[in-house]
């Protein structure tokens, strides 16, 4: 039998990103023991390199926003491929999600009459962005992190245990889920600090385990982001859709080489910053599409003009949905319009007073001036498109999270169906809190149902996770982690990349099944304890199923829509609209992908967008009569 | 501009450990982080270091840079003469983990010892009314990414273990400032700041202030004006006066 410590929780919570910590936070509320397990220190989960805002229609800075303009932007921005039920719960609850962060001590910028202010972003039709300067995700996760510490507070008031009831596991990995049957039984990992195994004897798993970014060379984010979440569900049994779909976020850093990636906050161009290519031109009127153009300005003189009466005038171009930004990017830079080092300017210098620079954007000021040298408030900054976020994720119930694997739930950004094709910015910190709640109540639904009928840990499971976790100390003379990870990395930024074609993806399909043959046979030196190279040797088992699925469901779709486009199939194709590609692993560890319908949207959903809209995305058949 | 950088990396753990050399190629803007990076994927592939976004946003690279705490994704590796040997050693205020891997419990320990923001009785969710004027205090110090360079650089706990008991530290010493200049905060934090979390062991030397990597100005912001207000609730001659008579009665 393994040696290894044990827990009995009610649930447990992978993940502690504004997703985790909020579904924590639920399912305590609901009276059920809690565990949190993350990989990083409490409160450095990605969610804190969100910048820009969360987006609620609470209609501060503009009365005419409500949650139906806020539901018709997010099914534009992800050409309305998105589960229509999640983005409808979205839009709806987003701004009770909001102000009860308030209630938990969050601090937001203020409007005029002191309400929480609220800012412009890409593809939404009004401020809508609640928002801290630039550094909306810190507060966010601070936030519910100190709430987390609050309920702590009380358990130890009534208990005299901290833990009782709400517990982080701090740098902790885990590697498998474990089942009785078909349902959730618990969750097997280890201590990054002693490499000592742990096991969660639970009947509710949430995953809330973020994207699959570290896959791909250039991005901007962090090492946890290695699809973790992804890959368990699928070797649990659960599905995952829309994985073909991966945003670019149009503005990344790309000088020094050491940073490229980071992320330059949209809020830049939503604050009035604009992008030009070499020779001085602000060449995104040339990319305003056919499905937009009635929203966007055709002359600059008009763009210029929303910034500070929006009723009047269509918005800039710079703010259309970032799938376009990112691709219009490439374009110039392909076209040979790029900068040195191969982006395109983003300028806010020329646009905003430097101190009205350095107090809406204080962060960007600090990133480029001690990463780059660039002062942004004097000249441009030079950006290009990094990959940022997966739209793809587990496929779940709308309203209570759960995947097909009874006990098993996911939320946020490991979650699939809310964002379509492509995401709004601002909706994922929204997305975050709505359905880390909702994961939270299913959860505690769930086991309410259970009743006295707990699934049992099978012990032969746990010895096979152990034995699993270990194996590669076991190989000699095999190949460095590192090196694998690197390649992988570059093959899914060439061949699966911004702008895709068949035989490449063919192509990276071929190495990926090389790598997996490599990944089997790879060594780790050291010891179990903070070691490096195991957790990420860990990992990579995980960052190669998700490119699988990745690659294969991008060559299935043959249409270019939001984060998927295709050289060779360039047009948006309204048939492919009504399917998902849903991924499943087969019993050898390779992915099978099988395309699935959309269930139509609801006729009052239907009726909240113009006929006209409605051509240009449906079929002739799923039009309203 | 690629060259071959001379660092000087702490091996060990909780039983002990020794500075070690090692020659890595440093290449065009890269910061400390790059370089320990590759360290790791060439040389040293199971050297400890916690890191998460590289970016200065998560507080997670915090070390000892020639004796200096910084992030390691902020310290940019042109600040050094391409001969100058680099020394990465981890932050001395916290036990030793591995290599540059500290044990930081301490300061979640602190933070669950502040209690949590009290919203007011009588306003529902949606009903908070703020001016930015007002809240910019306490923005400022939300600012924190919890790297725990000011925790690591403070003379009261750096060399003083028998002080952490009694002594939250900078960073928690302005979380409670935080809430105390919250608008809307019921609480009151000024006693339990003096008498609980330490705030007189502070001798404002702003040595915490130098290191913090978000420039927040913790002494003469958070530190001093909440030393004033306790100071003004303890020798306040009315205060003291009612106290008195309570006392009495």
């Amino acid at each position: 039998m393994t040696e290894l410590e044990r827990h009995q929780y009610d649930v447990v919570v992978i993940g502690a990103g504004g997703a985790g910590l909020r579904a924590a936070i639920e399912a305590r509320e609901q009276g059920k023991r809690t565990a949190i397990v993350c990989k990083s220190l409490f409160g450095k989960a990605h969610t804190v390199m969100a910048e820009g805002g969360c987006a609620a229609a609470m209609g501060n800075a503009n009365s005419n926003d409500n949650w139906q303009v806020h539901y018709r932007d997010t099914m534009r921005g992800g050409k309305f491929l998105n589960n229509w039920r999640m983005a409808e719960l979205h839009a709806q609850e987003a701004p009770d999600r909001v102000w009860e962060l308030e209630t938990y001590g969050a601090l937001f910028d203020r409007t005029p009459d002191g309400r929480i202010s609220q800012r412009n972003f890409g593809g939404h039709s009004y401020p809508r962005l609640a928002h801290v300067g630039d550094r909306t995700g810190l507060e966010l996760i601070r936030t519910l992190q100190q709430k987390i510490v609050s309920l702590q507070q009380e358990d130890f008031q009534a208990t005299g245990d901290y833990e009782a009831n709400l517990k982080v596991y701090a740098e902790c990995t885990i590697t498998e889920l474990l089942k009785d049957g078909d349902a959730i039984s618990g969750a097997f990992g280890y201590w990054r600090e002693s490499g000592r195994f742990i096991l969660f004897d639970a009947p509710a798993v949430i995953l809330a385990t973020g994207g699959v970014g570290k896959s791909f060379k250039v991005t901007s984010n962090s090492w946890e982001y290695t699809g973790d979440g992804h890959a368990l569900a699928m070797r649990a049994g659960a599905t995952l859709i829309n994985m073909e779909f991966i945003q670019f976020h149009p503005t990344g850093m790309v000088w020094p080489p050491s940073v490229k990636g980071i992320l330059v906050t949209e809020s830049v161009r939503g604050d009035g910053g604009v992008l030009r290519n070499s020779e001085g031109k602000r060449f995104m009127f040339d990319y305003v599409p056919d499905v937009f153009r009635a929203q966007y300005a055709d002359t600059e003189e008009e763009a210029d003009r929303w910034y500070k009466d929006a009723d009047n005038n269509r918005r800039p171009p710079e703010l259309l949905p970032r799938d376009e930004v990112a691709r219009a990017i490439n374009s110039e830079v392909k076209a040979g319009r790029g900068t040195p080092h191969g982006g395109v300017f983003l300028d806010v210098s020329t646009r905003l007073p430097a101190e009205e620079i350095k107090r809406r954007l204080p962060s960007m000021h600090h990133q480029f001036k001690e990463l780059a040298d660039v002062d942004i408030t004097a000249e441009p900054m030079e950006v290009g498109p990094t990959c940022h976020y997966v739209m793809g994720g587990v496929e779940v119930d709308p309203d209570t999270a759960s995947s097909v694997v009874p006990g098993l739930f996911a939320a946020g950004e490991v979650a699939g169906g809310m964002h379509g094709s492509n995401r709004l910015g601002g909706n994922s910190l929204s997305d975050l809190l709505v359905f880390g709640r909702r994961a939270g109540m299913g959860a505690a639904m769930y086991l309410d149902s259970l009743g006295a009928n707990r699934p049992k840990i099978s012990e032969a499971d746990v010895d096979a996770a152990a034995a699993e976790a270990l194996a590669p100390f076991e190989l000699e003379g095999g190949e460095n982690p590192y090196t694998i990870h690197q390649e992988l990395q570059q093959s899914m930024n060439d061949l699966v990349g911004i702008i895709r074609k068949a035989e490449e993806m063919e192509q990276a399909l071929s190495r990926l099944a090389e790598f997996r043959g490599r990944i089997a046979k790879m060594t780790v030196e050291g010891h179990r304890q903070f070691n490096p190279g195991w957790h990420l040797a860990l990992d990579l088992r995980n960052m190669l199923t998700v490119s699988e699925c990745v690659a294969k469901a991008a060559l299935e779709r043959e249409e270019s829509r939001g984060g998927h486009t295709r050289d060779d199939f360039p047009g948006m194709d309204a048939e492919w609209r009504k399917l998902l590609l849903v991924c499943r692993l087969n019993a050898d560890g390779s992915v099978d992908v099988t395309k699935k319908d959309q269930i139509p949207m609801r006729d009052d959903l239907l009726e909240l967008f113009e006929l006209d809209e409605l051509k240009k995305y449906l079929t002739e058949e799923e039009l309203p009569a | 501009m690629t060259y071959k950088g001379k660092f000087r990396v702490w091996r060990g753990d909780a039983e002990g450990g020794d500075l070690q050399d090692y020659e890595v190629e440093v290449n065009e803007g890269e910061v400390v982080l790059d370089v320990i990076h590759r360290l790791q994927a060439t040389q040293t592939p199971d050297l400890a270091v916690r890191w998460n976004c590289k970016a200065g946003k998560c507080g997670s690279c915090s070390a000892e840079i020639n004796g200096k705490p910084k992030l390691m994704c902020m310290c940019r590796m042109n600040t050094f003469a391409e001969d100058e040997v680099v020394t990465v050693t981890p932050m001395r205020t916290f036990p030793v983990l591995r290599d540059l891997v500290t044990d930081v419990s301490f300061n979640y320990t602190k933070a669950r010892e502040v209690p949590a923001f009290t919203p007011p009785a009588d306003l529902k969710p949606g009903e908070y009314r703020m001016q930015q004027v007002d809240v910019e205090r306490s923005q400022e110090f939300r600012k924190c990414i919890e790297c725990f360079l000011c925790q690591d650089t403070c003379h009261v706990i750096r060399d003083h273990e028998e002080n952490k008991e009694s002594f939250s530290g900078p960073r928690f010493l302005m979380r409670i400032a935080e809430l105390d200049m919250h608008p809307l905060d019921a609480a009151d934090r000024q006693k339990a700041a003096q008498e609980e979390h330490g705030l007189g062991f502070c001798n404002i030397t702003k040595c915490c202030t130098e290191v913090c990597p978000e420039h927040i100005k913790i002494t003469d912001n958070a530190l001093i004006p909440m030393k004033e207000r306790v100071a003004d609730r303890k020798y306040d001659p009315i205060v003291w006066l009612g106290n008195k008579i309570r006392r009495r009665a």
